[in-house]
């Protein structure tokens, strides 16, 4: 459905996205990841072909944004980031105003309207001047104009970045269902909102891609067993250390507060037997062991960071 | 036909939007204001019933409102951001700067055609030959349309309206002074810049003499200016 080749994308001297590819099929849900200023924007930009890129190529469903722009855009519904709405308008005439540029007929028109604003929950503020609106309620309605012409490809630049708790979950769940039958691409730096909604992350740091996968292939990819979080009732780090450490798998040992201790084993070398044989030859009461737990947020901050 | 109704979509949304915030009345309560006092206080000066006076203003008049009505439809659209939205709909580009421009026109249109009144007064209080009435209407529209094609480049330039309005300011005095500095010229190049002056055929159409070549003038002038516009937009240092 999308497919980027070799692009990039320089501001004088400065290059937002370098040698970026990446394909995406229809149908699928792609959260874009990456810190501020990493060139999510940029790239969505020249998807929409708002930017042209400085080299390389964009394809959206077989057209070349270079060429065939206007037929691409009729194809996509965009929410560009912090939703820049004409404050001076109300909300009604201006899903008017996108409808008559989405050439929606006039017949189905009051219809769509209708469905597309009970679809984001604005029905009660359709009537209302778009200043007026609380950022949630702005965002809701950048999203409808959106959705309205009932896009191939939705594309969102930070979708909730406005929302509080409530309302980020009903967007989570309308990204969701409106992903089973169309292409989307949400752009986000909030992780737990892509593992929310995307079968598939692409990270972007600096320009570049860094990982590209679902979110528990991202995971898998990170995850790392050797290090262990143990807690002894009772005993006292001096004890603990000397004793943790004479296993033979064991790197390094660090005692924390109360009992526990944070085993790091040497590459490739499962110590949790080892630590349950030591804590039963020294009737010790295991209170808790557990593998460290990567979050998509440690794989993140490893990628991103350097 | 789709582009027709595009840029029909884009002035019919621009032209309310003038409404929507104080600038066309702000801008159009001015122009009364000062057309109104300046023209009845030579009127009643001079003594005859003429709208000769009120033509001679409107090309200073307007260096000043057409800036002022074209400032905002670009620069603000960059500074607020809307630009983005817009430029990634399916538009294009000229699409997006006949429709603005085409609403300042007919801003200006509103405003020029609320100084009726002052052409009945003089009609009331003395015999008004029509003919120069409106060719000056028709003229000053014209003139008016070229001034906002300069202030729609301007305003296509920058993300900041002060800068459209001043910019725009200056490039229309140019085209207004440029004939009459022709004294300093040698006669070659007097022809030339008097050809180039906004004002000079404005006022060869408000006599009632509507000549093609002044016709060809402000359609070539106009579409330059809209065609510098087009292009300016489509620059991507602000996004």
């Amino acid at each position: 459905m999308i497919e980027a080749r070799n692009l990039s994308k320089a501001f004088g001297p400065i290059e937002a996205v370098k040698d970026l590819s990446f394909e995406i099929r229809e149908g699928e849900v792609v959260g874009l990841l990456g810190p501020n200023g990493a060139g999510k924007s940029t790239t969505i930009k020249m998807l929409t072909g708002y930017l042209t890129p400085t080299t390389g190529t964009v394809k959206v469903a077989e057209l070349d944004t270079s060429r065939d722009i206007q037929s691409i855009r009729r194809r996509i519904g965009y929410m560009p980031q912090d939703i820049p709405l004409y404050e001076d308008m109300v909300v009604l005439d201006y899903l008017h105003f996108i409808s008559d540029i989405r050439q929606i007929p006039a017949a189905s028109r009051r219809e769509k309207i209708k469905e597309v604003a009970e679809r984001c929950s604005i029905e009660k503020v359709i009537t209302q001047s778009i200043g007026t609106l609380s950022s949630g309620y702005k965002q809701r309605v950048g999203l409808a104009q959106a959705l309205i012409h009932n896009p191939d490809i939705l594309i969102l630049d930070e979708p909730t970045s406005d929302l509080d708790p409530n309302q980020i979950v009903e967007i989570r769940n309308l990204i969701k269902e409106i992903g089973k039958e169309k292409t989307v691409i949400v752009s986000s730096h909030i992780l737990s909102e892509v593992q929310a909604t995307c079968g598939r992350v692409m990270i972007i740091s600096e320009g570049k891609l860094v990982a590209d996968g679902s979110p528990d292939e991202l995971l898998a990819q990170e995850r790392s067993d050797n290090i262990v979080h143990i807690t002894f009732q009772g005993i006292g780090p001096d004890e603990g250390l000397e004793a943790v450490s004479r296993i033979d798998g064991v790197a390094k040992v660090k005692a924390a507060a109360e009992g526990r201790f944070i085993v790091e084993a040497k590459t490739g070398q499962d110590v949790r037997a080892d630590l349950f044989h030591l804590a039963v030859a020294r009737q010790w009461v295991i209170l808790e062991m557990r593998t460290e737990q990567i979050s998509l947020e440690d794989v993140f901050r490893k990628l991103t960071m350097n | 036909m789709n582009k027709l109704k595009n840029i029909l979509t884009v002035f019919k949304r621009e032209f309310l939007s003038f409404f929507n915030s104080p600038v066309a009345y702000i801008v159009i309560t001015a122009f009364l204001l000062f057309s109104g006092w300046l023209f009845f206080q030579q009127f009643f000066l001079m003594g005859q019933a003429s709208m000769r006076p009120f033509f001679g203003l409107i090309p200073i008049l307007f260096i000043f409102f057409a800036p002022a009505i074209t400032m905002r439809l670009i620069a603000e659209e960059r500074k607020t951001k809307t630009i983005s939205l817009l430029m990634t709909l399916p538009l294009g580009n000229a699409e997006i700067i006949l429709g603005k421009f085409l609403a300042a026109v007919a801003l200006l249109g509103v405003g020029l055609l609320l100084t009726l009144p002052y052409a009945l007064t003089v009609a009331s209080v003395g015999v008004l030959d029509w003919g120069p009435v409106w060719g000056g209407y028709f003229g000053a529209l014209l003139m008016g349309a070229a001034y906002l094609a300069v202030g729609m480049f301007c305003t296509s330039l920058t993300s900041n309206q002060i800068v459209a309005f001043i910019l725009g300011l200056g490039i229309c005095f140019v085209f207004f002074i440029i004939d009459k500095i022709l004294m300093f010229l040698p006669e070659k190049l007097a022809t030339a810049f008097e050809y180039l002056s906004v004002d000079y055929h404005f006022h060869n159409i408000a006599r009632g003499v509507i000549d093609l070549r002044d016709m060809v003038f402000y359609l070539s002038f106009i579409s330059a200016f809209i065609i510098y516009s087009i292009y300016a937009i489509q620059r991507e240092d602000w996004r």
